[in-house]
């Protein structure tokens, strides 16, 4: 193969340009979320009172079913009123959408991390040539701990119900023993000490390994590689059982009673496919702009491969732990499917559905074949599926226990999810600039170049 | 396969890089080559030989579909339709139980038949004898085989042509 790079050097070297006109339309797009939010809380401020009552009628019935499936399990009695105790507010729907962008893009900015530290480890050279592209990625993570932090001390009771004291009290009605054993664990300090450690763990070992490869730009050798290989696999190492425990944290939390053993690798499936679709797509966007020209058919090939893979493997994850809950058939568990399938009116049975069909049926038959992996608009098409898809995942798993019967997609939804985007490809495409888009010293470089499967 | 016969050219190599510039050599001077014999597989050897893509996607396909169908047929069978069986509360015909059997024997066909299909198109089997044109392929020479049945040029030209691209030495072989 050696006849296509007859002349590689002049191809190497390329500087990403933000350009002004990518930036403007960045901020329009930002502008245009913060209107749709401003315009959404508008709307469910004034049509409060209305979806108060009918939130009222829904939970009632709701608790009907809590409370037939509560008896049947003979002790949970106290449970279907404990978790619902609370009023609604409309800004719950608010800080639900924070909450759910913010952990959304956390799991796709870490897996940047994630996807460069395991191919040092497994001293991997085929990705070398797009390697900037998942490096560029965690630079976010500042952006949505922050964000994170401060919902969780904003919004308080309203998203976690579980930080009410009350629920611990022995004395109080609203003691409840479930959650009170959790109290080791489950306890605003460590809650608060744990958020903060993943984020300053996982950014700080980006820091370094994104350090390492700067370097490497200048002064070559094979010093910085090693290092990094080193630190990538402490990264892997904290991440293996961070993942877990930020999954447990950002997301199963909000079904407090609820627990599955499968939801650490479940939330890492999904934030990894996710992770993995947004950088093959970002590396097919900058190769239709003229960039990356040495990512050859065989990247996208194994790009795609990842994508259909991982896809698979979120499957497999997800319906693992439906299939424990929906065999053992204990009420305590299937609580969780029974809010999503029929609760709440049944309105989240359609994204229910749309989560299993963008994320399994559609890439799976998309990307089976060779062909559709080797042609940048199927695969263009697949990342998106899974990219929209996993939103619905996240969605699903956060919105029936926050915002219950007031869950829907209005303008927030859309709105937030425009803003997030914006400031994560600004975020992106500002780390792009600051170095060169291919890594010239990078001892596999050779390897990558020449990267020919069949 | 063992439905090869005729007359062939065969030349020796000493080095991988050779063989693949003399496959483009000859290639280009529009002799049609029959098939390489190599200890490993060589990259790019695919495309300068000009073999069709390997039709091993498409089989697995299928019989990943066969052995989902089976499964489904099984199960179905088997719990709800010959001796329906209630296990868990659950209706005899639920696909959700049915899921991970499906899945493993969807696997088990694949793989199988694949494996198959491959011993199968490639003429191995336990008591068949492989062609081999020249031994020496499986241990540290590459060979090219041309069939001068399907070329129009004279055998002495090929000849040349294989040493100049830089054949260790070239024989006939009968099969």
């Amino acid at each position: 193969m050696a006849s296509h790079h007859d002349h590689p050097l002049p191809t190497l070297e390329e500087r990403y340009e933000f350009t002004s006109e990518s930036k403007r339309n960045l901020l329009i797009g930002g502008a245009v979320g913060l209107a749709l939010v401003a315009l959404g809380a508008y709307l469910l401020s004034q049509g409060g009172g209305h979806e108060a009552q009918e939130a009222v009628a829904h939970a009632a019935g709701a608790h009907e079913a809590h409370g037939a499936a509560a008896h049947a399990a003979g002790e949970h009695a106290s449970e279907a009123h404990a978790g619902h105790g609370h009023a609604y507010h409309w800004s719950k729907r608010l800080w639900a959408n924070l909450w759910l962008n913010s952990v959304y893009f956390t799991g796709i900015s870490v897996i940047g991390m994630f996807f460069i530290s395991y191919n040092y480890l497994a001293q991997a050279g085929w990705s070398v040539i797009f390697k900037r592209i998942p490096e560029a990625m965690p630079a976010f993570l500042p952006v949505t701990g922050t964000i994170m932090v401060a919902t969780y001390f904003l919004a308080g009771h309203d998203m976690f119900h579980w930080t009410n004291e009350a629920l611990f009290d022995k004395a109080s009605p609203e003691y409840d023993p479930i959650i009170a054993g959790k109290r080791p664990f489950l306890n605003p300090t460590f809650y608060v000490i744990r958020m903060v450690l993943y984020f300053t763990l996982w950014y700080m070992l980006w820091k370094m390994v994104r350090g390492f490869s700067l370097e490497e730009d200048r002064v070559g050798g094979v010093d910085n590689y090693e290092k990094s290989i080193k630190f990538g696999t402490a990264f892997l190492v904290v991440f293996a059982v961070t993942s877990s425990t930020a999954a447990w944290d950002f997301v199963m939390t909000i079904d407090t009673h609820w627990f599955s053993t499968m939801f650490g690798w479940y939330t890492l499936a999904s934030w990894h496919v996710a992770g993995l679709a947004t950088m093959t797509l970002t590396i097919i966007s900058l190769k239709q702009h003229g960039y990356l020209k040495s990512v050859n058919e065989s990247h996208m090939h194994d790009l795609g491969k990842f994508c259909f893979a991982f896809s698979i493997f979120w499957t497999y994850v997800w319906f693992s732990q439906f299939l424990l809950i929906y065999y053992a058939n204990l009420p305590e568990e299937t609580i969780y499917y029974k809010e999503r399938f029929s609760g709440y009116g049944g309105i989240y049975k359609g994204p229910f559905f749309i989560n299993i069909f963008l994320n399994f049926v559609f890439p799976f038959l998309l990307l089976m074949a060779r062909d559709s992996k080797r042609t940048m608009g199927v695969l263009k098409v697949a990342c998106w599926a899974i990219i929209i898809g996993h939103y619905f995942d996240f969605w699903n798993n956060i919105m029936p226990g926050t915002v219950g019967a007031n869950g829907g997609f209005g303008p927030v939804e859309f709105g937030m999810v425009l803003i997030f985007a914006c400031a994560f490809i600004w975020s992106v495409k500002h780390q792009l600039t600051k170095a060169n888009l291919v890594p010239v010293n990078h001892p596999m470089l050779e390897e990558s170049l020449h990267h020919d499967i069949v | 396969m063992s439905d090869i016969s005729g007359k062939f050219l065969v030349g020796i190599f000493d080095d991988d890089d050779v063989i693949l510039s003399a496959v483009k050599k000859v290639k280009q001077a529009g002799v049609k080559v029959h098939e390489v014999y190599s200890p490993f597989a060589i990259h790019g050897m695919d495309d300068a030989i000009g073999h069709p893509r390997t039709k091993i996607g498409i089989a697995a396909f299928i019989f990943g579909t066969i052995g989902c169908l089976c499964a489904l047929t099984l199960t179905i069978w088997t719990m709800g339709i010959d001796w329906p069986m209630v296990i868990g509360g659950k209706d005899p015909i639920s696909i959700p139980n049915f899921i991970p059997i499906t899945f493993e024997l969807t696997v088990l066909f694949t793989a199988f038949g694949m494996t198959l299909g491959f011993f199968v198109t490639n003429g191995l089997g336990p008591s068949v004898k492989p062609l081999l044109f020249d031994p020496r392929c499986t241990d540290n020479k590459f060979v090219m085989a041309i069939d001068l049945a399907k070329n129009k040029l004279a055998e002495s030209d090929i000849i040349t042509m294989l040493k100049n691209a830089g054949a260790e030495e070239v024989s006939v072989k009968s099969i």
